[in-house]
């Protein structure tokens, strides 16, 4: 037994002399001392030795909580030659002398309780062993954005295959609509297609586009995952990527690259510097389609043209209308989930027109207007009527940090795009005037706080600290209501044009997804990292990684690092030649489970499976490697069939009972 | 320049208004969306976003003593767009309510007045009898003939109902205002301490 | 057997076609031309208007700037009654309808509702005339289309905010566009349906009153309407009454009729202009009636 004073921690409020006393009357305890720090060098040492000395089979360590040390401790224990589950902690600090501070003869009496209680728990304490397990080193990168491209690009150079699988016609994500790049201006579309035709033409790495995961089953290093390959209705294998179809298709639709802003035909690919460069066929505004449909429908009249005009013209024949949806499945040993963001809907906003009035634009629909190769070929234009606007207002945190629209988080990047926009807007035409209508600017990062004050000093940016609270049409004008609380007046604008700063959301079927994965996602859907500060790219299922924006708005730099952090993560783990799993996971006893699998039903992990006996008789069967010890399925199983190692029924029952010996 | 500002974390008028209102000026991060909103901004000494930083910082004397209590329309525009879904417009309305248990002069004395003379009318005869509310704030704001060309051609359209109504539930009326004013009594004695 | 009998009326009055009629004051004096369109609309379209007996003043916004006690205790005493009478409540001005609803939001847990009698259990549902005309929309033929005629809707703010009460979206409500497409007017796509008049400061402070009502009107009148539709008596009173006074430092002057709802839907089931009382407003919307064949 050893007691920590933790410094003052403990001992400023608990009487750690007499903690020590009444546990050397304790029966069982043969050795008791107190250190001042339990957890250091000297203090560790003192129970190595102690172990030695005084023959100890199982120790009680009384200090900090268990998620703090445990390891520490087990690892001192084993050092001494004990198995290291013979160590019980008795939290004394997180559980008692801090939130105990102001009375501390109850917090003494409640930890020579909380002794007695482990010591009640150790001396049933059984020897535990971990096992060992294979794993697959090939992983599997949910997302062709920056963040998916990144990582799979680490990993793929420390040495193992990835595959990557993605939902759109091309990889690129986010990033790749973007025209300019903050602070340094650097050209968004030059800095990503190298990286994305890296990935292409990476030997180990295999590109999914058109793609999504379907299940997932199996734990880390054993996951089994089902990918469904969308029917493209055009060969990648033969298509040359010639585009010839898609300069021919006669089906003009808004393209949901270019925002709604411009149009791509039917057969297509997304943007020029598209990965893979070969087309998809749009089954939705397809002609032949939209024919097979009306004469499989058997309706009346006119039949739609069947066009086909892509089928004639392929030079290779590559057009296969009998291309279905084929679904893959694959072994991966961890995953890597990089599903990003996508922008919010302002239809929310009524005040702002709800979209009614065509020259309110979102930041990134200006942002494909000001790229050369987007829909106004690089000329920012008034949707409405295409003449070049003057005046411009800005209006920041449009879905965000609004709690009334149900965002009340900060999107971070929008006061810098903002800057950007300003800043760009100037140089494609001197004569522009920005007006931006802020709350507070939040300008954190390397060269950023610079970069907004260049906006307003060098290019005469005007910000307006307040929130727009109207924009109405007023004939040509956009009449936009705001305050300056600086001056504490309200503020009226005619705009020709007004760019709504839309915040940042968690893309389209992320929560489907992240139930599949069995990670967790929070109430904004944005995926939850297993710690926020320490274990930043990891989940709480094991051989799950994340990287980007689907954890939370950042920038395309901290994105990056993100990438490369879940793929050091996943190199890591490859660099093992097996996986040792945690040995206090739940066991069934054969003889009392009936087979009612209630406990399959609560187990979060989906850790629990059946298997059938010689005599036919289907019982409950754990899966070692996916069980988390939760205990769930113990406490639910009405035969109390389940018992989980480490924390036993029998352990459990000790301690409650000692409280009344 | 006014005068420097001495922070007070509990006023009593902060505390009126939060128990009142049951809102917290503390969630208000000062976006400004409520003035530039406002219809009645122009003609308010502070506007809605200012009131509720006169509130975090305890300025209770100010708030009560600004013309915008009484010139707030109560149209709701501020509540309604609030992002931090603070119900501006009942802050508003509990300021008002303090400013007159307190006995506090209003800085808008028509618009006090006119809601005095509205409700004596109505305590008179059940319902609002507008012919001589007219004629009664004409008189006590001293402004006689004030809207009369109006007056004129309402009666001349037969618009304007010319007796008073005659309502048989007028001793109930007159009962809920004396209980009102019973109540009032009780409250502003308690707020005045 | 009585919370059977008011079943019916939950579902937005459908099926009900019994109401308990609050006119209000100013339906009774100068806003009566509203009050008989009222009347007559529902009587042609199967509706019947049962008025609240003895009912008294809802206090408007004076109660309510006054005493929250007061407030909640005026209307409360008009809703114990309606509830006796056991149909919901109907309404057309948009004030009473909107001190009504929030003292029926309020009673629930206000002190105040021993004040007015226990209204606390079986409140009937308050609705505006708007609401229960909506409702019917799909069985509404009109008689004599308004083609042509251009509409702007404007719903102020009582019946659209606060949000708890609201009978629509509070930026861009469609309740009473659809029933203008309904009539065959055209309802113009403006943004000053909910702006404020300029409520009860007409007397006290009219320079509030005429700046507010001026940027409406100018807004109307920039969108091609050739008259604004209200559903209250005090925007009404408030764009009607003060368009002489208006323009000078705020902008050109403006002359937009200003009409009730239920005239221009009373026009459509063949009601003349002059039972409409369509004659009595200060600014006179019958020339631009008459220039669409409409009177």
């Amino acid at each position: 037994m050893f007691v920590c004073h933790c410094g003052t921690n403990i001992a400023g409020v608990v009487d750690i002399a007499r903690v020590v006393e009444a546990a050397k009357r304790m029966p069982q305890v043969v050795y008791v001392s107190d250190n001042k720090y339990t957890c250091s060098d000297p203090g560790q040492g003192s129970i190595k030795n102690a172990i030695g000395e005084h023959k100890l089979d199982r120790v009680v360590v009384s200090a900090c909580s268990p998620r703090m040390h445990e390891k520490t401790f087990r690892k001192a224990v084993a050092q001494a030659g004990l198995n290291p589950y013979m160590l019980e902690i008795a939290n004394i600090r997180e559980h008692d002398s801090w939130v105990h501070a102001f009375d501390k003869e109850g917090a003494t009496a409640k930890a020579i309780e909380l002794v007695r209680l482990a010591v009640a728990k150790v001396s049933r304490d059984a020897q535990l062993h971990a096992r060992q397990i294979g794993l697959t080193k090939r992983a599997l990168v949910i997302g062709g954005g920056i963040a998916g491209i990144q990582a799979a690009l680490d990993i793929a150079n420390s040495g193992h295959e990835v595959v990557v699988v993605e939902r759109e016609a091309t990889i690129g994500g986010r990033m790749a609509q973007v025209d300019k790049t903050f602070p340094t201006l650097d050209c968004s579309a030059c800095i990503l297609s190298p990286k994305m035709v890296e990935l292409s033409s990476h030997p180990r790495v295999t590109l999914l586009t058109y793609a999504e995961v379907v299940s997932v089953k199996g734990f880390l290093g054993n996951f089994e995952v089902e990918i469904r390959q969308k029917a493209r209705k055009v060969d990648h294998a033969s298509c040359t990527g010639c585009g010839t179809c898609w300069q021919k298709c006669p089906e003009k639709v808004k393209s949901d690259f270019d925002l709604g802003l411009g149009e791509r035909t039917a057969i297509y690919i997304p943007f020029p510097q598209a990965v893979p460069p070969k087309p998809v066929i749009d089954l939705e505004s397809c002609r032949y389609m939209k024919y097979l449909a009306f004469t499989a429908s058997g309706a009346e009249g006119k039949k739609p043209p069947q066009c086909r005009i892509c089928e004639k013209l392929c030079p290779t024949g590559s057009i296969d209308w009998e291309q279905k949806d084929k679904i893959l499945t694959e072994k991966f040993g961890a995953i890597v989930v990089a599903t990003g963001f996508k922008t919010f809907d302002h239809s929310a906003y009524g005040e702002y027109g709800a979209g009614a009035y065509p020259d309110v634009i979102t930041g990134l629909q200006l942002e494909r207007m000001m790229s050369a190769s987007g829909p106004t070929g690089g000329e920012v234009r008034r949707p409405s009527d295409g003449a070049h606007p003057k005046t411009v207002v800005f209006v920041s945190c449009v879905g965000s940090r609004d709690e009334a629209k149900g965002r009340a988080y900060c999107s971070k990047v929008c006061c810098m795009y903002i800057a950007k926009h300003a800043i760009m807007l100037k140089e494609h035409d001197p004569e522009v005037q920005s007006f931006v209508f802020y709350i507070d600017i939040r300008a954190g990062g390397k060269g950023y706080e610079e970069f907004v004050r260049r906006a307003q000093e060098e290019y005469g940016a005007i910000y307006l600290r307040g929130r727009v609270s109207k924009i109405y049409q007023e004939g040509r004008k956009l009449k936009v209501l705001g305050e300056d609380s600086l001056i504490g007046r309200p503020v009226e604008i005619d705009a020709d044009l007004v760019v709504l700063a839309t915040g940042i959301e968690p893309s389209t079927g992320v929560v489907d997804l992240a139930q599949r994965l069995s990670i967790s996602y929070d109430t904004d859907r944005f995926l939850v990292e297993a710690h926020p500060k320490l274990r930043p790219v990891e989940t709480q299922t094991d051989g799950v990684f994340l990287a980007g924006v689907c954890i939370g708005p950042k920038d395309i730099p901290e994105t990056v690092a993100q990438g490369s952090a879940a793929a050091a993560k996943v190199a890591a783990l490859f660099s093992q030649e097996y996986i040792t799993t945690d040995p206090m996971t739940a066991t069934v006893d054969l003889m009392k489970c009936t087979g009612c699998m209630l406990c399959a039903q609560v187990c979060p992990f989906k850790a629990i499976g059946s298997q059938t006996m010689r005599d036919g008789k289907v019982l409950a069967n754990v899966n070692e490697s996916l069980c988390k010890g939760c205990g769930l399925c113990a406490a639910a199983c009405r035969g109390k069939a389940i018992d989980l190692r480490g924390f036993t029924n029998q352990q459990l029952l000790a301690e409650v009972t000692s409280l009344w010996q | 320049m006014p005068s420097p500002v001495i922070p007070e974390s509990r006023s009593p008028v902060s505390r009126f208004v939060i128990e009142h209102s049951g809102q917290n000026p503390a969630r208000c991060y000062q976006c400004g969306k409520c003035t530039a909103g406002c219809p009645a901004a122009p003609d308010m000494d502070m506007g809605p976003r200012q009131v509720m930083r006169a509130l975090q910082l305890g300025m209770g004397r100010e708030v009560l003593s600004c013309n915008s209590i009484w010139v707030c329309l109560q149209c709701q525009t501020c509540s309604s767009r609030c992002p931090k879904e603070i119900d501006i417009a009942k802050v508003m309305e509990s300021l008002r309510l303090m400013a007159i248990l307190e006995g506090h002069p209003a800085a808008e004395k028509n618009i006090a007045l006119f809601n005095e003379v509205f409700l004596d009318v109505v305590k008179r005869h059940g319902r609002a009898y507008e012919l001589e509310m007219g004629a009664l704030y004409n008189l006590r704001s001293g402004h006689p003939t004030a809207n009369a060309r109006i007056l004129v051609e309402l009666v001349a359209k037969g618009r304007l109902a010319l007796l008073p109504p005659a309502v048989r539930g007028v001793a109930k009326v007159r009962r809920l205002f004396d209980e009102a004013e019973a109540a009032r009594r009780r409250v502003g004695r308690e707020v005045r301490g | 057997m009585k919370q059977e009998a008011r079943a019916p009326s939950e579902k937005r009055g459908g099926g009900q076609n019994t109401f308990s009629y609050y006119p209000g004051c100013a339906l009774k004096s100068s806003a009566r031309e509203y009050d008989i369109s009222a009347r007559l609309c529902c009587e042609s379209l199967g509706i019947e208007l049962r008025e609240l007996a003895d009912w008294t003043c809802c206090g408007a916004s004076s109660a309510h700037a006054t005493s929250d006690v007061l407030a909640v205790a005026l209307p409360g005493k008009d809703l114990h009654a309606a509830s006796e009478a056991g149909y919901p409540l109907v309404t057309a001005c948009a004030m009473c309808f909107s001190r009504l609803k929030i003292a029926a939001h309020e009673t629930a847990d206000m002190a105040t509702r021993t004040l007015a009698g226990d209204v606390s259990g079986n409140i009937v549902p308050v609705m505006h005339l708007l609401e229960v005309i909506d409702s019917r929309l799909a069985s509404l033929v009109p008689n004599k289309g308004l083609a042509g005629l251009k509409v702007a809707c404007f719903y102020g703010c009582l019946l659209v905010r606060p949000k708890a009460v609201a009978i629509d979206d509070a930026e861009n409500p469609q309740v009473m566009d659809r029933l203008m497409r309904t009539i065959g007017a055209e309802p113009m796509p403006w943004a000053f349906k909910t702006e404020c008049c300029g409520a009860g400061l007409p007397l006290a402070r009219p320079d509030i009153v005429r700046r507010l009502s001026h940027r409406i009107l100018l807004s109307a009148a920039a969108v091609g309407a050739d008259c604004v539709a209200v559903a209250c008596p005090e925007c009404h009173a408030n764009l009607d009454m003060h368009q002489a006074g208006m323009g000078g430092k705020h902008g050109g002057e403006v002359r937009v009729p200003v009409v009730y709802f239920t005239q221009l839907l009373g026009l459509s089931l063949g009601f003349s202009p002059y039972e409409l009382h369509l004659d009595r407003h200060m600014v006179d919307p019958l020339p631009a009636l008459s220039s669409k064949g409409l009177a």
